[in-house]
């Protein structure tokens, strides 16, 4: 297990240094930066200033040179300033990342707390009224935009209560943040626990069908033993997989559900970072997710084994 | 009949009283709560062109002069002192004299004096290397002072610009918008982050992506101004929450011209209460043509498409018939250097019998060899944006009925200056907005030859004479046929057609009171600091 995790460990520095230099070529290539945006707003471009700008960002020196700045600065802990606002790198992004977390989080235990025994409850009713009824239920959550699903519940709130649940003031309590979050994480966990439910309802299906599950029937034991302690623990392998998968997604695929809801977490910064060009708000951003993503793998394969004995990894 | 005069008296007394009763029943207090569109590049006016910078941060400076606040159509007969309490030209109308307001302080508790206003124009005009404290990343009004030869002092408090000929428009420049005095003492990096005014209201954050928050300024010139505690804005980019939450009464005061027209219909019925105004925003539709590239470099191909133009659909579909036709400069009643409409109706595709316009401009298409089995085949280059491809499209169908087939190019809008600058395009659509209406603002940013703004790189050396005679008239009636016919010029020579002017609406709540939107420029006017709260 030990050198199991000393490998996954390495790997993770190699995919994070394979992702650093993916981003920095990347952002690059994508044609105008800094610069040509700045004078975006000016309307104009005067070819002496804009140089000077260049010049004063350090996007005249060659490209290696960038990016040994940029890795030479993170690993010292620094990580530049915004080219927009002036600010630390680190000032920007930081007071977004709690933000996004919690609203992620929210949004995660929305789909688990939906998706899981619903997904259960289809495979043990299939093909009955509820069954169908639950699986028209996960196929709209598939289908429905979560900006269209977003905008319908600002509209029914500002419609039937004469408010608007959306991100204009810091939450003053836990509370607060509560009732804040509540609505979008509802938007966005809506398509996640129809993946969840789709996915729990499949494996579940599959598991209920072997033999063992049978020889637990015939032991004797309650249908509810059956579904949860003999079915659904062997069924979660994969939706703990689906549920790792949209805990590194909603890090980072939150977008649409902030700027509906006018959120000021790091989905939003970060396309807008990317709008501006400000080439260290994104790198650094998206450096982070990419450190999200890894060590949310780790854990999830980490957890195989802690659920289901009969995995072990070798030394 | 004593008794009878006191009786007329009281009533008179009464009915002046009532009359005053609003302008007396101000109340201070209370934050103002607005929503913008997006975050704004930076904080500093002087290196901006837009109003998203405009709008938030106009009351945290005092220009020299101002327009009127009070009066809705800006013009330089209707200026207010700010940082100065007079001002004079001398004989010749070369040389304008501000005596400065005494006791001023910045925000930072400094006094104001000459040395700011030497500073600020200075560094505009280029009199100011940039090397020598001009930090300004950008410039884009520099054509504004391009007449400015120097900048005199007289102890602190009297200053004289120099101009190298006369041009009674100088003054309107120096009360737009977009010309606030600077202090001397405060970077230009620190101006676009934290900046630092005399105007009546102080810079507190801006919250990227968030909010900006600016509060009244206690020690502001102005005895009991402004009225309002605080002004917050709330940066909320997706347009249907932010007008939604207008709507649930979240903001006092919608982003200006905001509301389109077909967005109107949802704010009347669900907010009824909310006060909307419609007015032009000076920005134009106009269609660029890249004249150094084949086959456009041929004026005739230039002149069919501008002929090929039917502005009335332009309008009728873009704003439901509320935007307005005009030439170069701002149409009327709003617009003070209009052409008359009958003189309107004579210039070159603007009669109107567009049907007529274009058959001509398909014969002349057809003479030069194209032909619907043999179509001139163009790319219509514009930023990929609603605004901008919206008339794009347009513009295509209208170009088919000319053999002409245009095929959209929607440029990532980060780089549609730049591609525009660098001339990588045959035709585009574009918008153009003007901080002020006035001619020489219009004509030097956008028409005269070698200006950064002149996107289409038109120059007619007989124009630029024009433009000069027209800068340096004083009369105002001899000056308007003198702008006419430098825009009858323009649209003889292709230079940029005008499609249309664009027209949209701004909303708030009945309690926010004394607010008076211009009507010929959006980019003024947003000092607030007789806006007041009645609630």
């Amino acid at each position: 297990m030990g050198a199991y995790l000393v490998r996954r460990l390495a790997l993770m520095v190699l995919t994070l240094f394979g992702m650093s230099v993916v981003i920095f070529v990347l952002l690059r290539i994508v044609p105008g930066n800094i610069a040509d945006i700045l004078f975006d707003s000016a309307g104009m471009v005067d070819p002496a200033e804009k140089a000077r700008i260049v010049a004063e960002l350090g996007l005249d020196q060659p490209i290696a040179a960038q990016y040994l700045k940029w890795i030479g600065g993170l690993f010292q802990g620094d990580l530049g300033y915004s080219y927009l606002s002036e600010k630390p790198t680190i000032e920007e992004i930081a007071p977004r990342i709690p933000i996004t977390a919690k609203l992620a989080l929210l949004a995660l235990i929305f789909s688990t707390v939906i998706g899981v025994p619903l997904g259960v409850i289809s495979a043990v009713r299939q093909n009955s009224g509820l069954d169908y009824v639950i699986r028209v239920l996960s196929l709209s959550g598939l289908s429905l935009p979560s900006f269209w699903l977003g905008l319908l519940i600002l509209m029914a709130a500002v419609r039937y209560f004469g408010d608007i649940p959306i991100y204009t003031r810091t939450p003053a309590s836990l509370w607060d943040e509560l009732l804040l979050y509540s609505l979008p994480a509802a938007a966005v966990g809506f398509r996640s626990s129809a993946l969840v439910m789709r996915l729990t309802r499949s494996s579940m299906l599959e598991v209920l069908r072997q033999d063992y599950i049978r020889t637990a029937r015939s032991k004797g034991a309650s249908a509810a033993a059956v579904n949860f302690n003999h079915g659904l623990r062997n069924a979660v392998l994969p939706v703990i997989t689906i549920i790792g998968i949209e805990a590194a997604f909603l890090l980072g695929g939150l977008i649409v559900t902030e700027t509906v809801f006018n959120i000021p977490g790091v989905a939003r910064f970060l396309v807008e970072a990317i709008r501006w060009r400000d080439y260290p708000i994104v790198q650094n951003l998206v450096m982070f997710i990419a450190l999200v993503v890894v060590v949310v793998n780790l854990i999830v394969d980490l957890l195989y084994s802690a659920l289901d004995p009969r995995i072990r990894y070798a030394d | 009949m004593r008794t009878a005069l006191a009786a007329v008296a009281a009533a008179f007394l009464s009915a002046v009283a009532g009359l005053a009763g609003p302008a007396l029943a101000q109340k201070h207090g209370g934050t103002l709560r607005i929503y913008h569109r997006d975050m704004p590049a930076s904080a500093s006016i002087h290196e901006e062109a837009t109003v998203s910078t405009n709008m938030p941060f106009m009351a945290v400076f005092n220009n020299l002069v101002f327009f009127d606040p009070d009066v809705k159509i800006n013009s330089p007969e209707k200026l207010v002192g700010e940082l100065a309490t007079s001002w004079a030209w001398n004989a010749d109308n070369t040389r304008l004299t501000f005596q400065l307001r005494q006791g001023v302080k910045w925000h930072d508790g400094k006094p104001f004096t000459s040395k700011d206003v030497v500073c600020t124009w200075s560094t505009l005009s280029g009199l100011t290397a940039p090397e020598k404290g001009g930090d300004m990343r950008k410039n884009p009004r520099k054509v504004w002072y391009q007449n400015l030869k120097e900048i005199t002092t007289k102890g602190d408090y009297e200053v004289t610009f120099v101009l190298g000929r006369p041009q009674p428009s100088f003054i309107a420049m120096l009360a737009a918008g977009y010309s606030p005095v600077y202090p001397c003492h405060v970077p230009a990096r620190e101006m676009r982050t934290k900046p630092i005014g005399t105007g009546p209201f102080k810079f507190v954050e801006m919250r990227r992506n968030e909010s900006i928050r600016l509060v009244r300024n206690p020690d502001y010139w102005k005895p009991g101004r402004p009225y309002l505690d605080a002004i917050d804005w709330k940066i909320i980019d997706n347009r249907s929450t932010r007008v939604l939450a207008f709507i649930a009464g979240e903001f006092d005061l919608t982003f200006d011209s905001d509301i389109t027209f077909p967005l109107l219909k949802d704010v009347r019925s669900q907010a009824p209460k909310a006060v909307c105004e419609a007015r032009p925003t000076n920005v134009s539709n106009n269609l660029i043509v890249n004249r150094d590239a084949a086959p456009f470099n041929n004026p005739k191909i230039r002149l069919a498409m501008a002929m090929a133009l039917d502005r009335k659909t332009f309008v009728d579909i873009l704003s439901q018939g509320n935007d307005k036709i005009g030439a170069a400069m701002l149409p009327g009643p709003e617009g003070v250097w209009a052409m008359p409409a009958d003189m309107l109706a004579t210039l070159p595709g603007y009669g109107p019998d567009t049907e007529k316009n274009q058959a001509a401009a398909r014969k002349i298409m057809e003479e030069l060899g194209y032909s619907d089995a043999n179509p001139l085949k163009v790319k219509v280059a514009t930023r990929n944006i609603a605004v901008y491809r919206d008339p794009a499209v347009l513009l295509i169908d209208q170009l088919k009925k000319i053999h002409i087939a245009g095929e959209l190019d929607a440029v990532d809008t980060a780089v549609w200056f730049s591609k525009i600058a660098r001339k990588d395009y045959q035709v585009g659509l574009n918008l153009t907005g003007l901080g002020v209406d006035d001619p020489d603002v219009n004509f030097y940013e956008n028409y005269s030859c070698g200006s950064e703004r002149n996107y289409t790189g038109y120059c007619n050396k007989e124009v630029d004479a024009l433009i000069d005679a027209q800068s340096r008239e004083a009369d105002r009636e001899k000056r308007k046929k003198m702008v006419w016919e430098v825009e009858r010029k323009l649209v003889e020579d292709v230079a940029r057609p005008i499609i249309s002017h664009n027209v949209a609406n701004t909303c708030w709540q009945p309690h926010l009171k004394g607010l008076v939107l211009q009507s010929n420029s959006i980019y003024n006017g947003w000092r607030f600091e007789g806006v007041w709260l009645d609630k």
